[in-house]
């Protein structure tokens, strides 16, 4: 049995947009530049409730990302706002130069992340871009799983003094987790305990694991499903100490394998704790046009490709 | 400072540069030397500074921007020549663990310095930023940037004049050092930038033109530029220069864009910039 359960599915969002509102309450330096996304990227409530510290850029990311460093040298606290594909990949050098190695407390919010942006297609589906983030020396990675967790982990990052990547979704999910939990950097979560294998996963894909675990519960595998909200700094005492227990495990992220999770927790095991690995994630491919579920389907990121990836782990582990 | 000395304190500064780039057997000399005259009179005599108090986040002080940090060579010299660091630190130019990095850096807390340049075409969207907080927070001291021409082919850099002009960021001067030099040769044939006047009036900014190797005309065009603030425009000064200036084996050639000076050469450079009254660090 799955032991959470939602009463709605909520887009992570719209938890960002709730969170600024929360962020900005407590902290007058918190402002927000948008290119032309207000409504898309959830800051229209924002936008309206504080018009003198929201700044529409126009469709100009790297003037964005340029103007919230000179933002955050001045001591304010800026969010950037748009799609994932342009907040990263558009402008690495903007942000490598003027955020990372300027130290400039930037928070880079990045919606509209994954597969699931869905019918867009691959021009718009960010799938290489936590792994972009995490290779930039000083950047924390924080990419919460539901609507509650990012109302939190927005409040959280503005909070944090340094350049944060927050990544979040456009489709409505399951919102399971407790709407107080406070949120924080650099720790992951233990779900649900199980000694047979550890599913470490992150975003969206934390619920299809929960509900992977169940299935598994089925054939008598016990899975431990962690959420790894927190991609950098990577939770490293979370990951081996589940690693010693399980004695393997599989990732599940919606992210290109190269440069993201599977990867982060594979470097830590293999300098630490070398276990059987598998990986589940977007293996050296682009996206397509789809819908949501469609797409997670066919790239094998849904409850069956999940259990799938755990039958192969256990007889790996087993030998 | 008065207009004999500014002089003497360029000369100063292309002293030093040339001696610095000459240790570091690395370095943009040319730029360095054409942008002396410009940096001291900014630094000594238009900004609104106290280094011996900076402030990284500039509250209550004029602000600077370099965005071609190429160019780091004079900034360095003229932050020790007005006190934000020692001058004999001036001759660990790009040395490991040096805080005076080939191209500016806050990471190791160079005062003066509050960002960092070097992959072009970034600076004057920081300084945007920056010039949107001083409005935020009631502070009506300037925001100053410093770019190349060729600079301008990057594509940010008018992303966000368009953004200065279109938001009235009125508390912003921006200054284009027109060497018309590339490190591939003039401007005028790597990429023709046009005219600069023009366009950058179409992107609603108020232009003026200076002579950036007359201390006399830099000073009366940099007052005038801070007269024309805070009415709804931001404020362009295009700066015409030599590159090289002050070296006359080193005046317009694109090789001296980012070449060090041997031996010979630096000796021969120096001998052509007399010694001044405020010394070799």
């Amino acid at each position: 049995m799955n032991p959470y359960s939602f009463a709605e599915k909520k887009d992570t969002r719209s938890g960002f947009g709730a969170g600024l509102m929360l962020a900005a309450k407590e902290l007058p330096q918190v402002v927000a530049l948008c290119a032309d996304l207000t409504g898309s990227v959830k800051m229209d409530a924002f936008a309206k409730e504080y018009p003198d510290r929201f700044f529409q850029v126009g469709i100009a990311e790297a003037n964005m990302i340029g103007i919230a460093a000179g933002m955050a040298v001045a001591g304010k606290i800026p969010f950037t706002g748009t799609f994932a594909e342009f907040s990263t990949g558009r402008v690495y050098d903007q942000i490598r130069q003027s955020v990372a190695y300027s130290r400039a407390n930037v928070k880079i919010y990045a919606p509209h992340s994954g597969l699931t942006v869905g019918e867009d297609g691959a021009t718009h589906q960010a799938l290489e871009d936590m792994g972009m983030m995490r290779m930039m020396p000083g950047m924390a990675v924080v990419h919460p799983c539901d609507y509650n967790q990012a109302v939190q982990a927005t409040l959280a990052v503005a909070r944090y003094q340094g350049p944060v990547y927050l990544r979040c979704g456009r489709p409505a999910v399951p919102n399971f987790t407790p709407a107080d939990a406070a949120f924080e950097i650099g720790k992951g979560q233990v779900l649900r305990q199980g000694e047979d294998l550890t599913m470490i996963a992150i975003g969206h894909l934390v619920w299809p694991a929960l509900e992977a675990a169940s299935a598994l519960d089925e054939q008598g595998i016990h899975a431990e499903v962690i959420n790894m909200a927190t991609l950098k700094p990577l939770d490293a005492d979370c990951v081996l100490a589940s690693a010693r227990k399980t004695g393997c495990v599989l990732t599940c992220e919606e992210h290109q394998l190269n440069g993201g999770l599977g990867d982060a927790v594979a470097q830590l095991l293999a300098l630490n704790f070398p276990v059987p690995m598998e990986m589940a994630g977007v293996e050296d491919r682009f996206g397509q046009s789809g819908k949501p579920q469609e797409l997670l389907d066919f790239y094998g990121l849904n409850v069956q490709g999940l259990v799938a990836k755990a039958g192969k782990l256990m007889q790996r582990k087993r030998g | 400072m008065q207009i004999e000395q500014l002089q003497q304190m360029s000369t100063q500064v292309r002293r030093d540069v040339i001696r610095m780039i000459h240790a570091a057997r690395s370095g943009h000399t040319g730029g360095s030397l054409g942008c002396a005259d410009f940096m001291c009179v900014l630094y000594f005599n238009v900004l609104e500074h106290d280094p011996a108090s900076f402030r990284q986040d500039g509250k209550g002080q004029d602000v600077f921007f370099l965005s071609n940090g190429h160019v780091a060579p004079v900034w360095y010299s003229v932050l020790a020549r007005t006190g934000y660091l020692p001058l004999n630190e001036l001759g660990t130019l790009r040395q490991l663990g040096s805080r005076l990095q080939g191209h500016p850096s806050i990471s190791r807390r160079l005062p003066g310095v509050r960002m960092a340049s070097g992959s072009l075409g970034q600076g004057l969207s920081n300084a945007i930023g920056m010039a949107l907080a001083k409005k935020m927070d009631g502070d009506s001291h300037l925001v100053y940037t410093l770019h190349g021409d060729g600079e301008l082919e990057e594509g940010q850099i008018w992303e966000a004049a368009m953004f200065a002009g279109a938001k009235h960021v009125d508390n912003l001067i921006s200054v284009v050092d027109c060497n018309g030099i590339q490190i591939d040769g003039f401007t005028k044939d790597v990429m023709d930038l046009g005219d600069l006047r023009a366009k950058f009036e179409a992107f609603g900014w108020q232009v003026l033109e200076m002579k950036g190797n007359d201390v006399e005309d830099v000073e009366k065009t940099l007052l005038r530029a801070k007269s024309m603030t805070g009415n709804g425009k931001p404020v362009m000064v295009l700066m015409r220069t030599e590159m090289g200036h002050g070296v006359d084996f080193m005046r317009n050639l694109a090789k001296w864009h980012g070449t060090a000076p041997d031996d010979a050469q630096a000796e021969a450079a120096l001998a052509q910039l007399p010694a001044t009254p405020y010394g070799d660090y």
